[in-house]
């Protein structure tokens, strides 16, 4: 058992081999109207000015390859979009490399939430409530009326996750989202999360992707649901009647990071350096409303954008801040309960 | 004498084709045995595999042996594991260690990665402290210092039960089982049971779908035993084109049918026969009728080949002598197609048991199969040997079925 | 049923209620395959009907797309790599372990149809970390590799099934005039099992060409095969090209479908 692996690999890797391209960089990002943007503001402008050639992968979060690479040693992600709890994991256990933090410019020109040992804020996302302004008669306010299904009947779309939705239905049953990651981390809490979420099992309906939640509403199949609002801005902009709720939202950031052992470090690098510039971010944030992460990058943009993003006075006021280091700590017992709890 | 020279002869001849027959299928074994026997020995392997703790904290593991988990740990405890951890170089390690200890008690995670921070930290406090504490005062109060969650036996306990290379806890986690603290095997928390009534679900789907397909392939088998092998033959046809149609196409084709805008809906409705369309798809019902369409081709053709050989004459001289037509065929027909019965209903039942896609695209998450649960920890929740001790689970259970159906007929399962 | 002699009224309303219902399961059968061929020439972007008017559009964003042109490639590398691989292996086993009698055959039997009782998800979970471990996670060869092995058993038990019926004594006739075991093999025994070879060279490509997840669990991006972009077509955004692609594989199917009855006949007749 020990030994087989070692001696199959030099076996295998004579079918494996396959001749390497020149300088072609594979960034992971989470596809739809976000990967869509990314390669109007990221990719296309690397590709002119690096000569390389960005090849976009899509994926949804799932780690389980990026672990499986690197402990392979057999890294062909270069760039990969990962989420905050999942970046600080990756981190602790070596999925990720250490940056450079000298060849990204200085810490100082970043939100303080956007930089990280292994890591650099791609952009502020943020997940709210989202709804059809054509199927609702009256707009809901927050997440009470989400759980409210005699005054908004029909289905709720979820991502499949506990993440968020446990702090959804903490807010629902009327906890400020100050006290939310206080409440959640007493057993008492916990089980008052996974009680609320219960009441609105038998109306619910799963997302798992990104692109599905807008997808649920136009199609009329939910007529609510809890959804990123970039995706939502983009519907909106191809002329449905998408609308957010802000309050109660919780945004976090997304951060470029290179797995351990990727052979492109160094152009990976230049990728990540040339993606986090003001320019490029400013680019970004007018395709698709996430918020930029370089201070600078605010400057450039007109007003009418400012406000659709997360970042927005507005739009934070009654927003809740995602704890990643809560999540990492508690995210498996968590996402295993609720994993039990929804296939029941 | 002439006699014992045949028999050596025969004998030698007879060895030397059993020798041929095996160098003909070693190529095929030893392929097998490399790109698929060894990968599924190394699940199984994975299934109690256990490495992190024994590795990275062997000192501690030693200073608790024979704690219970009644009282606070050992005092020599807290120095082995400010040794060990100090001792830990690879961020990485640290990291898996955090990862596992993490997944049997949540917080660990940040308690072994701020305690390894702090202790491998140049000059830093807590590992002045630790190393400078003489060994009579222990190094529990610098570490209770560095973080206070040392003082919670919970951590201690993984530690502890997590101390041996291999470990049932995956097996039995898979089965809602666990282990308490004295070592005893004892039920899941009920917030925690899952597996159990997940099996139960797969074979229950398993089982609804063979009766279904039981149920619609019987008679359509009898009709074509029934055609003039030519008609039948064509006829076989039609059978085979969905068995040959990729599994996606069906799956798309059934949610053209099923989606609540979907065409039964809409015949439904038209019909008068319901008022709001009914949910058909992302339940039990859409993957209960798409895993009976794809599997009826593998109920229809045992049973076909079994009918086949039953002489129509039977039946007409039990009808000629009076019996009804209905009874007839109970009677003479069925029990000469019982063999057809059990590897037909066998065989789908085995290949239900490991569905995953059509569950996955027309099924909601109540509708999930035990392949289901290994994706998800495989992939999703990168909880390695929790996915391969369910894969054992589920491999368990469909190789115990397959030697009974190898037992119950030597039909092959190629159609 | 012509041939029972007396039939009162409900007997023959009982053989209408029978034909009825294997009509009813034919039809069965073969809707989900038929309703979305329609769909294919649809000029709306939602996969359902009625449908508001027709147009090639689908077909066209689908020869037009890098991703499904990825995915037709990869299809037609994996699929027939993993054919040729089980086919080998396959048929030289059969021919070996056709006649030939020692303890342990039966076990080894077992083992060797194993792929095709083990459940996939447990074959791609196992594979998976395995191959990753060997650094060939994201490969076309591991790909290829774990196909060859699920189709192996196929060629298998057809070669095996052929060779049942297969006159020993020209062998033996060919072997006792002198010529080679090779070229025996190649002159005499593989021209009688060719259509069964062929058979099972068929159910082994269309083993490996539907495979969806084997390649979830162990094929890179590049490797995206035509299943595995069609299970994440339906999963994330379903228009009326999956059913453009799944018209295409169809049409592709059935062909290969008639070839093998083709083959069959000429075998059994």
């Amino acid at each position: 058992m020990k030994r087989a692996p070692r001696l199959i690999p030099a076996l295998l890797l004579v079918l494996g081999a396959v001749p390497a391209v020149a300088q072609q960089l594979t960034v992971v990002n989470f596809g739809g109207a976000n990967g869509a943007a990314q390669k109007k503001a990221f990719y296309e402008p690397f590709e002119k000015s690096a000569g390389a050639k960005v090849v976009p992968v899509e994926y949804n979060g799932e780690q389980a390859k990026i672990k499986a690479m690197v402990e392979a040693r057999k890294v062909t992600w270069d760039v990969v979009e990962a989420e905050s709890a999942d970046l600080d994991r990756g981190c602790d256990e070596g999925l990720y490399e250490r940056l450079d933090w000298s060849r990204l410019g200085g810490k100082a020109d970043f939100l303080p939430a956007a930089v990280h040992e292994c890591g650099v804020g791609v952009f502020v996302w943020s997940s709210a409530l989202a709804y059809d302004a054509g199927r609702l008669k009256e707009p809901p306010r927050g997440w009470a009326d989400f759980w409210d299904v005699k005054r908004f009947p029909g289905k709720r779309a979820l991502r499949k996750a506990a993440r968020f939705n446990l702090e959804f239905a903490l807010m629902a049953d009327g906890v400020k989202p100050a006290e939310v990651y206080r409440v959640l981390a007493t057993p008492e809490g916990t089980e008052r999360a996974f009680r609320k979420l219960g009441e609105l099992k038998p109306h619910l309906q799963w997302w798992e992707t990104g692109a599905q939640a807008p997808q649920f509403l136009v199609a009329g199949d939910v007529v609510m649901a809890s959804a990123y609002n970039g995706r939502i801005e983009t519907a909106r902009r191809e002329g449905r009647d998408l609308r957010l709720v802000w309050t109660g939202s919780i945004y976090d950031l997304d951060f470029w990071s290179i797995p351990k052992g990727s052979p492109n470090r160094d152009l990976a690098l230049r990728f990540i350096a040339q993606a986090i510039t003001p320019q490029r971010q400013a680019e970004f944030a007018r395709l698709i409303s996430y918020g930029p992460t370089h201070l600078k990058a605010f400057n450039g943009l007109d007003p009418k954008v400012l406000a659709q993003l997360p970042t927005a006075p507005a739009n934070v006021k009654d927003a809740l801040k995602f704890d990643f280091r809560f999540w990492s700590d508690q995210g498996e017992a968590l996402e295993k309960r609720f994993a039990a709890w929804a296939a029941q | 004498m002439e006699a014992g020279a045949l028999r050596e002869a025969l004998r030698r001849e007879s060895r030397a084709r059993t020798l041929r027959a095996l160098a003909l299928a070693a190529p095929l074994a030893l392929f097998l045995l490399l790109t698929f026997l060894v990968p599924i020995g190394a699940l199984l392997v994975r299934a109690v595999d256990n490495p992190e703790v024994a590795r990275a904290l062997p000192r501690t593991v030693e200073a608790l042996r024979g704690w219970r988990g009644e009282a606070a740990p050992p005092e020599p405890a807290f120095a082995a594991l400010a040794g060990d951890l100090s001792a830990i170089d690879d961020q990485a390690e640290a990291g898996a260690l955090a990862r596992r200890l993490n997944s049997d008690a949540s917080g660990a995670r940040s308690l072994v990665m701020a305690t390894w921070r702090a202790l491998r930290a140049p000059a830093s406090e807590g590992n002045a402290a630790v190393q400078a504490a003489p060994p009579a005062a222990g190094a529990r109060a610098p570490l209770l210092a560095i973080d206070p969650r040392w003082g919670e036996p919970r951590f201690w306990e993984v530690i502890a039960r997590n101390g041996a290379r291999w470990t049932p806890d995956y097996l039995l986690a898979a089965v809602d089982l666990r282990r308490d603290a004295g070592g005893a095997i004892a039920a899941m928390p009920p917030e925690q049971t899952v597996f159990r009534a997940i099996l139960w679900r797969t074979l229950g789907i398993a089982a609804a779908v063979t009766l279904g397909c039981l149920l619609l392939g019987y008679p359509l088998a009898w009709w074509l035993a029934t055609l003039p092998a030519r008609t039948a033959s064509r006829v076989l046809i039609l059978v085979l084109v969905p068995f040959w149609t990729s599994i996606l196409v069906r799956v798309a084709g059934w949610i053209v049918l099923l989606q609540s805008g979907g065409l039964v809906n809409q015949g439904l409705l038209a019909a008068g026969l319901v008022e709001a369309p009914l949910a058909l798809l992302f339940n039990r019902t859409g993957v209960i009728v798409a895993m009976v369409h794809i599997l009826l081709p593998f109920m229809i053709l045992p049973l076909y080949s079994v009918m086949r050989a039953v002489p129509p004459d039977y039946l007409r001289a039990a009808v000629s002598l009076g019996s009804h037509p209905l009874q007839a065929f109970r009677r003479t027909v069925v029990p000469l197609t019982w063999p057809g019965i059990g590897t037909g209903c066998l065989l789908v039942f085995i290949l239900a048991l490991g569905y995953y896609v059509t569950p996955a695209l027309v099924g909601g998450p109540s509708d999930q199969m035990l392949s289901y649960s290994v994706a998800q920890y495989a992939n999703v929740n990168l909880n390695w040997g929790m996915a391969c001790a369910l894969g054992t689970v589920l491999l368990a259970v469909t190789l115990v079925l397959y030697g009974l159906y190898r037992r119950l007929g030597r039909a092959e399962l190629a159609p | 049923m012509s041939r029972a002699p007396h039939l009162g009224t409900a007997e023959r309303a009982g053989l209408l209620a029978w034909k009825a219902l294997c009509l009813a399961v034919i039809a069965f059968l073969l809707a989900p395959v038929v309703v979305i061929v329609p769909l294919s020439f649809s000029s709306s972007s939602f996969l359902a009907y009625p449908v508001p008017g027709w147009s090639l559009r689908w077909y066209g964003e689908v020869f037009e797309s890098a991703e499904w042109a990825r995915a037709f490639r990869n299809s037609f590398i994996v699929a027939p790599a993993a054919t040729l691989l089980a086919t080998v292996l396959g048929t030289l086993a059969a021919t070996g372990l056709a006649r030939a009698r020692f303890p342990g055959k039966g076990m080894l039997m077992s083992l060797l149809i194993a792929p095709m009782v083990v459940p996939i998800v447990v074959v791609a979970t196992g594979t998976y970390l395995f191959f990753a471990r060997a650094g060939l996670a994201d490969s076309y060869a591991a790909l290829i590799l774990v196909h060859a092995a699920l189709g192996t058993p196929f060629v298998l038990t057809t070669v095996s099934a052929t060779l049942q019926g297969f006159d020993t004594n020209l062998v033996r006739a060919s072997l006792g005039l002198g010529a080679p075991p090779l070229a025996t093999f190649a002159r005499v025994t593989l021209p009688l099992i060719a259509p069964g070879v062929a058979a099972g060279a068929l159910l082994a490509f269309a083993t490996s060409f539907d495979e969806v997840v084997v390649t979830l669990f162990l094929a890179g991006p590049s490797q995206a095969t035509l299943p595995r972009q069609m299970f994440t077509g339906i999963r994330e955004n379903i228009t009326p090209a999956i059913a453009a692609v799944a018209t295409l594989l169809i049409v592709f199917t059935t062909g290969l479908m008639l070839a093998l009855e083709w083959l069959r006949g000429r075998r059994t007749g």
